[in-house]
């Protein structure tokens, strides 16, 4: 018998370190090669780790929301043959057990804990098991004083209140239980009740890649904002007649392929706007190809797909490609590739798109566009008052090196594209 | 001189639900006026529960001291009997009642509560108009808490006045009767009836019902009765009170007609919400059974006006009224409160006393709990014995649901019963079971280890009987 120890191997592109996100397997199982072994999660994407060879797991490394640095073993197995590892470069791994938590570890990562409730989480299956409360028609439930006190300030009735308790008995723990389970939001609680709960949501997994992510552009990148408007009437009758007589097998039109379009004509003229800034090394990378990162909402985030070398992108197939890596980022599934490198970033809000925003610049990117709601405004337009479809612009660029001359002229240059939209595909 | 007070709480009545309602105000910052008529305190610290537990007190004592003239067998023995001047038994009493009221004056000037005193009087819902000695004070409220308590039912055939006296009159008359008729073999009947007893008097009492203390079963009342029948109280249950002339009470027991002559007729047939007088009909409140209606969050049906205590129904006990009093503020307050009480215990300070919370063995076979109940007799109890309280009849009963176990009841007969009721109605409240009162380890030599002895009788393995 031998150990072989499992390190956490390279995840290519620069990546240091990776977060447990989940364990396919506990300890003390016995798994063949190839199984599922670990979720981790990169900067960029979650990557199923799967066994290298086939043994018993007698030593893991780290809980879920844990970093583990590439090179580090996270895993030991006990092997038939001799392993790769000396039995004595390790304490017995009896000695030294690893807490794992027992339950299952997805979901402590997905759901959010109320503080008060430890016990409750753990035992809240065993609560659904039981069929129904033992109580009778019209039979009181039976609760302390300051059970039942703490239930009318939650605004609970007691009386959907399983008990565990000896008789029936509501404790606290099952007020907890219920009010964990969501119980405290049934349509007979009252709508004035004081809500005391509070809850404690590990920054974790992917809102922690997104928080840091954040955070470092905020605290790194000095930030100007630049909003201007935009008539975007030719556009939208533009748009409205490509969608009505486009041909069935191609995808129906949003507005971002064509501002795509625009990016695409006009950053040329803007190479300090087309880059990466790689601040430590004091380079600014200016890219010729243009790689539009699209962000995207997702159930579990923030998520930033790259359509790479927009400029060989017809309107079409531009909207093919943003279709497609909107669902592959909806479905967690973004290759590396799909999800990095890109050299300016959109960030819609579609109808929600207000009236201007001050986007955060996806760093190291140095820009950032955020069109805003398409709305009907009267404005003046050859000394009559007009109805026009008007769409505000916004947008952020790094000032350390783009200057806010340059940003101006730029999305000048746009706003101009985009009110006349023929200009988009003359050469 | 008329002055126009504006609040956010008006509450009518400084009695036990009227103070503890403007004390809680004060605590929750709800600026708070209060009108009362008479002295701060109410029915029961004035006229009604600590008076007469103080002439009770004292009856006992001298009843004693008397049993000592005669040659007691524990050994204490007085060469003359006694002597009893009512009227400084009257004055003590009335420096307990003072003590009180000033306890109260000052809990509420603390809670910085403005006390109007005065009689008040509702022009409408929210605006109450006060005769004070200064003159009238107009107060208009935002919320108002009714808490005008209960007064003493006459028999429309027998009114009070001259020697027709009720509780109130009772507990302050200056020489002792004496005879005493009393109409009413309820609890205060029974309670002041049996002191005067003690105090010597010769005590008639009249019950309309088969029974005395109707609200107990008959093993709870049979030791009280068998102390009236032995400190020789003539009893007349089934017996109608038709009539009061010329210093004789005329009963109709059973078509036969007695006459029963006595110095003063108490009349202890009940009370009644004080729903007159102070112009409750011009609030628009709706009313049930004579109560003034209102839900479990002591709201009356309109808006802004909660009422409390003897005012909106039975049992009229003191702390009920503070409960609700609890209650009504923290609504008013914006809290989410509701009364919904497991029990309210109630006692009887008879001879012996009695105290019952929850259910009663035939109440909870009604509810369909299928009960199982056990008694557990003081005669048993060593501490009972050693001060002469194990001969009385007592026990302590515990009522339990056989499925569960849980205790929905526990009563007990018997001297000093009354301090049991606070371990009784927690039990009830927090929902013990029989293992529960009977995992407990209950102090010895108390009269608590009789609650232990019952619960483990329920359980099927008593110790000491």
């Amino acid at each position: 018998m031998g150990r072989f120890v499992f390190k956490l191997p390279d995840l290519g592109e620069g990546t240091a370190e990776a977060e447990i996100v989940a364990w396919h397997a506990k300890l003390g199982d016995t798994i063949s090669e190839d199984a599922p072994l670990v979720d981790m999660l990169t900067d960029k994407a979650t990557v199923e780790m799967t066994s290298p060879v086939a043994g018993k797991l007698i030593e893991i490394s780290g809980a879920p929301g844990d970093m583990a640095a590439v090179g580090a073993p996270i895993a030991i197995f006990e092997v038939e043959g001799a392993g790769n590892a000396k039995a004595e470069t390790k304490p017995p791994p009896v000695a030294a057990p690893v807490p794992v938590p027992e339950a299952p570890v997805a979901a402590e990562v997905s759901e959010p804990r109320l503080v008060a409730v430890s016990e409750a989480a753990t035992r809240a299956p065993v609560v659904a098991a039981r069929a129904i409360p033992v109580r009778s028609e019209g039979e009181k439930p039976l609760a302390s004083p300051a059970v039942r006190r703490r239930a009318e300030d939650l605004g609970v009735k007691l009386n959907h209140v399983v008990g565990t308790g000896p008789a029936g008995h509501i404790t606290h723990e099952d007020l907890d239980a219920f009010i964990a389970g969501g119980g405290s939001g049934l349509g007979h609680a009252s709508g004035l009740a004081r809500r005391t709960a509070i809850e404690e949501v590990k920054v974790i997994g992917m809102r922690r890649a997104i928080a840091r992510q954040m955070q470092e552009a905020k605290r790194r990148i000095p930030h100007f904002a630049y909003v201007e408007e935009v008539d975007m009437t030719e556009l939208e009758e533009l748009r409205v007649h490509l969608n009505a007589t486009k041909r069935s097998d191609q995808p129906k039109l949003t507005l971002l392929p064509f501002l795509m379009r625009a990016l695409a004509r006009v950053l040329p003229a803007y190479p300090q706007i087309n880059a990466r800034f790689d601040d430590e090394a004091g380079v600014v990378h200016r890219h010729a190809g243009v790689h539009i990162g699209i962000a995207t909402q997702t159930t579990n985030g923030l998520v930033v797909p790259v359509v790479k070398h927009a400029e060989t992108l017809d309107i079409w197939n531009a909207a093919v490609e943003v279709a497609r890596l909107a669902e592959i980022a909806r479905s967690g599934k973004g290759s590396k590739e799909d999800l990095s490198g890109s050299t300016i970033t959109i960030t819609s809000l579609g109808p929600l798109g207000g009236v201007a925003t001050t986007p955060v610049i996806n760093h190291p990117e140095v820009a950032i566009i955020g069109p805003n709601k398409v709305v009907e405004r009267p404005v003046v337009r050859h000394g009559q008052i007009a109805v026009r479809k008007m769409m505000n612009l916004s947008s952020s660029f790094d000032h350390r090196v783009v200057d806010g001359y340059d940003a101006a002229e730029f999305i000048q240059r746009v706003k101009a594209m985009l009110e006349h939209p023929a200009t988009l595909f003359m050469d | 001189m008329a002055e126009t007070i504006t609040t956010r709480l008006l509450i009518l009545g400084g009695g036990p639900g009227g103070y503890v309602a403007a004390i809680r105000a004060g605590q929750l910052g709800i600026e708070t006026v209060l009108v009362e008529g008479d002295r701060l305190g109410g029915v029961c610290l004035i006229r009604g529960c600590i008076p007469s537990k103080a002439l009770i007190h004292v009856a006992s004592k001298f009843e004693a001291m008397a049993q000592a003239a005669h040659g007691a067998n524990d050994g204490v023995s007085l060469a003359e009997p006694p002597l009893l001047d009512l009227g400084k038994t009257v004055a003590w009493k009335e420096s307990i009642v003072d003590k009180l009221n000033s306890g109260v004056t000052g809990l509420l000037k603390r809670a910085k509560t403005r006390v109007i005193s005065g009689w008040g009087t509702f022009s409408d819902a929210k605006t109450c108009h006060v005769e004070t000695k200064d003159g009238q004070v107009t107060i208009k409220a935002e919320t108002v808490i009714l808490a005008a308590g209960s007064v003493a039912t006459a028999l429309p055939h027998i009114p009070f006045g001259g020697d027709v006296i009720s509780s109130t009159e009772a507990l302050a008359l200056k020489k002792l009767p004496k005879r005493l008729a009393v109409i009413g073999a309820g609890y205060i009947g029974l309670e002041l009836g049996s002191a005067f007893r003690k105090f010597g008097c010769e005590v008639s009492v009249v019950e309309a019902l088969d029974r005395i203390l109707p609200l107990y079963d008959e093993p709870l009342t049979k030791p009280v009765k068998a102390w009236l029948e032995k400190a020789g109280v003539s009893l007349h249950l089934s017996a109608k009170a038709t009539g009061w002339e010329d210093g004789e009470l005329i009963v109709d027991k059973g078509g036969e007609a007695l006459r029963i002559p006595a110095d003063k007729l108490l009349v202890t047939v009940g009370r009644r919400p004080r729903t007159e007088g102070w112009g409750l009909e011009a609030m628009g409140v709706d009313m049930a059974g004579g109560f003034v209606k209102v839900n479990e969050r002591m709201q009356t049906s309109m808006s802004g006006v909660y009422a409390i205590g003897d005012l909106v129904g039975e049992p009229m006990l003191e702390h009920k009224a503070t409960a609700q009093a609890h209650v009504a503020v923290e609504v008013i307050a914006g809290q989410n409160r509701r009364f919904d009480p497991a029990t309210i215990a109630a006692v009887c300070f008879t001879e012996p006393e009695i105290v019952s919370a929850g259910l009663l063995p035939k109440d909870a076979e009604a509810l369909g709990h299928d009960p199982v109940s056990a008694i557990f007799p003081f005669q048993a109890n060593g501490r009972a014995l050693a001060m002469e309280a194990g001969d009385t009849g007592g026990f302590v009963r515990v009522v339990a649901r056989k499925a569960d176990h849980r205790v929905v009841g526990l009563q007990a007969v018997g001297a000093h019963v009354s301090e049991l009721s606070g371990e009784f109605a927690m039990s009830i409240e927090m929902g013990a079971r029989l293992e529960d009162l009977a995992g407990t380890i209950h102090v010895h030599p108390t009269l608590s280890e009789a609650i232990h002895e019952a619960s483990l009788r329920a359980l099927g393995h008593p110790v000491h009987i």
